[in-house]
Parts: structure tokens; C-alpha cells; sequence
């Protein structure tokens, strides 16, 4: 199990560094995708399982083919893409993102995180039957609140998209 | 496998995605990093709930999804509009509110 923890920890970090220095935004969101398929992988050791199907379905699916549709529909010339072309960054962020990560690092060891090894309880498995009692009692509301809010989001996007209102 | 390596892992990613967001001129790959960030966060969630043994932290990585997804639909509809309008994607030549 660590070992496959570290397979995927691998895949994660090095396909996010890539897509965040990849010139092209193509290269950038398939990348990402295989991050994201990464991060599905720890969901699994964690046995998250309806999270791991819903990561991939709606990361790795739905969001990055709604992020290369945005690209095509772009259609960016080789002119557009040198303006955006390399990473710029300046020391401080990089002297902050050290501090941030070490912070984290830090706090993790005082919480006692890395005393024992994470072993998973019946009872905190997540199958889709042991989520949906969740779901749809005690977290009823938000759910709702939910997809009101992507409702909101379905017609703000047409709304915004759209050439001119008549 | 310990739920501090699962964290750790989570901050790594999220500074990643930080730095893309800092560096990175393209609205299209700010937007994409801070969906990593999203994920870095859902994915610290998911080992606290791994952790504490019950699945509400696993429900919550379940709304931060959803909302990743509403955040994406408006985000790509934004940056179509304003391709339309000003025909970049380049964050620094998006300054009216500067000047």
C-alpha cells in the first residue's frame, strides 16, 4: 500500500509540474488530467471509492473535455501563445511556497499525523451505500444548495457566452 | 502511508498549483491550477476523514467537486467573453481596472 502511495504521489507531483510549465494549453490540461487520475489512485488507497469514479469522471472527464473545448474554440495563434510563453516568477514566491510547504510539514508532525499508519475503519469506507444515507439525510441541504448552485452556474454560462441578448 | 504523508502530499500539490497561478500569464492555465488547488484541498480532506474514521469529510470533497464544476463552467464562459472582447488571454493585458 506505501508503495503504491509513492507510484501515485510520483505521478501527481511530476504531471502538475509539468502542467504548469507546458508552453501549450493543450499539453497544460492533459497534463492536469493525468494528475487528476493520479489523485483517484490515493482516493482508492484511502477507500474513497465513489469519490475515485466521480474524480475521474468529472475531472479527468467532464472538466478538462470542457477545457479543451475552450481551447479549440479559442483557436490561440502562435502569436497569442508567445505572449503567455514562459513562467516568470519572482523570489518571494518561491521563498513563500518553501515557507507554506514547511508550515504544512510542521504542523502535520506537532498534530501527531505521522505516528501511526492510516488504517481505513469498516464504517469509513466510502461505497456509494454508505455515502448516500449521508448525502441525503444529514447533509440534505447542502445538497440541495448544491445544484442550485449549479443550476446558477448552467445559466450564467449561457448567459455569459452569448453573443449579444435580445 | 501515514495520513501526514497524504497531507504533505496535498500541500505539495497545492503549492504547485499556487505557483502556477503566480507565474503563469494564460487565463486558461490559472484557471486549470486552481482546479489543482481545489483537488490539493479535497484530497487533505479525504485523509482527515481516512483518519477520524467517519465519511463527513469524504462528503465534503464530494461539494468541493460540485463546485469545482460550477466554478469551471463560469470561469471558461468568463474567459470566452472576454476573448471576444479585448482577443487575449493574457492576464496582464486584462488591466482596465488598474489603470
Amino acid at each position: 500500500m506505501t508503495a503504491f502511495f509513492w507510484i501515485f504521489a510520483l505521478l501527481i507531483v511530476g504531471s502538475a509540474l509539468l502542467a504548469i510549465t507546458r508552453r501549450n494549453a493543450v499539453s497544460t490540461a492533459l497534463w492536469a488530467s493525468l494528475a487528476f487520475v493520479g489523485i483517484a489512485g490515493e482516493f482508492v488507497l484511502m477507500r474513497a471509492f465513489f469519490l475515485a469514479v466521480v474524480e475521474v469522471l468529472v475531472y479527468a472527464g467532464a472538466i478538462m473535455v470542457l477545457f479543451l473545448f475552450v481551447i479549440m474554440l479559442l483557436n490561440l495563434r502562435e502569436k497569442d501563445l508567445r505572449l503567455t510563453e514562459m513562467p516568470r516568477l519572482h523570489w518571494a514566491g518561491l521563498v513563500l511556497s518553501g515557507l507554506f510547504l514547511l508550515g504544512v510539514v510542521v504542523t502535520c508532525r506537532r498534530a501527531g499525523l505521522f505516528d501511526e499508519p492510516l488504517a481505513v475503519r469498516a464504517e469509513a469506507v466510502g461505497e456509494t451505500a454508505a455515502l448516500a444515507p449521508l448525502l441525503f439525510q444529514r447533509y440534505l441541504l447542502p445538497f440541495e444548495i448544491a445544484s442550485f448552485l449549479l443550476l446558477a452556474a448552467i445559466v450564467g454560462a449561457v448567459l455569459l457566452t452569448k453573443r449579444r441578448l435580445s | 502511508m501515514t495520513a501526514g504523508h497524504l497531507v504533505v502530499l496535498a500541500g505539495v500539490l497545492f503549492t504547485l498549483g499556487m505557483l502556477g497561478v503566480l507565474a503563469r500569464r494564460n487565463i486558461l492555465v490559472i484557471l486549470l491550477s486552481v482546479e489543482l488547488m481545489l483537488n490539493a484541498a479535497a484530497l487533505a480532506f479525504c485523509a482527515f476523514a481516512a483518519r477520524a474514521g467517519n465519511l463527513d469529510g469524504q462528503i465534503m470533497v464530494f461539494f468541493v467537486i460540485c463546485v469545482a464544476a460550477a466554478e469551471v463552467a463560469v470561469g471558461l464562459a468568463i474567459v470566452i467573453a472576454l476573448f471576444r472582447l479585448r482577443e487575449t488571454v493574457n492576464a496582464d493585458q486584462v488591466d482596465l481596472l488598474r489603470r
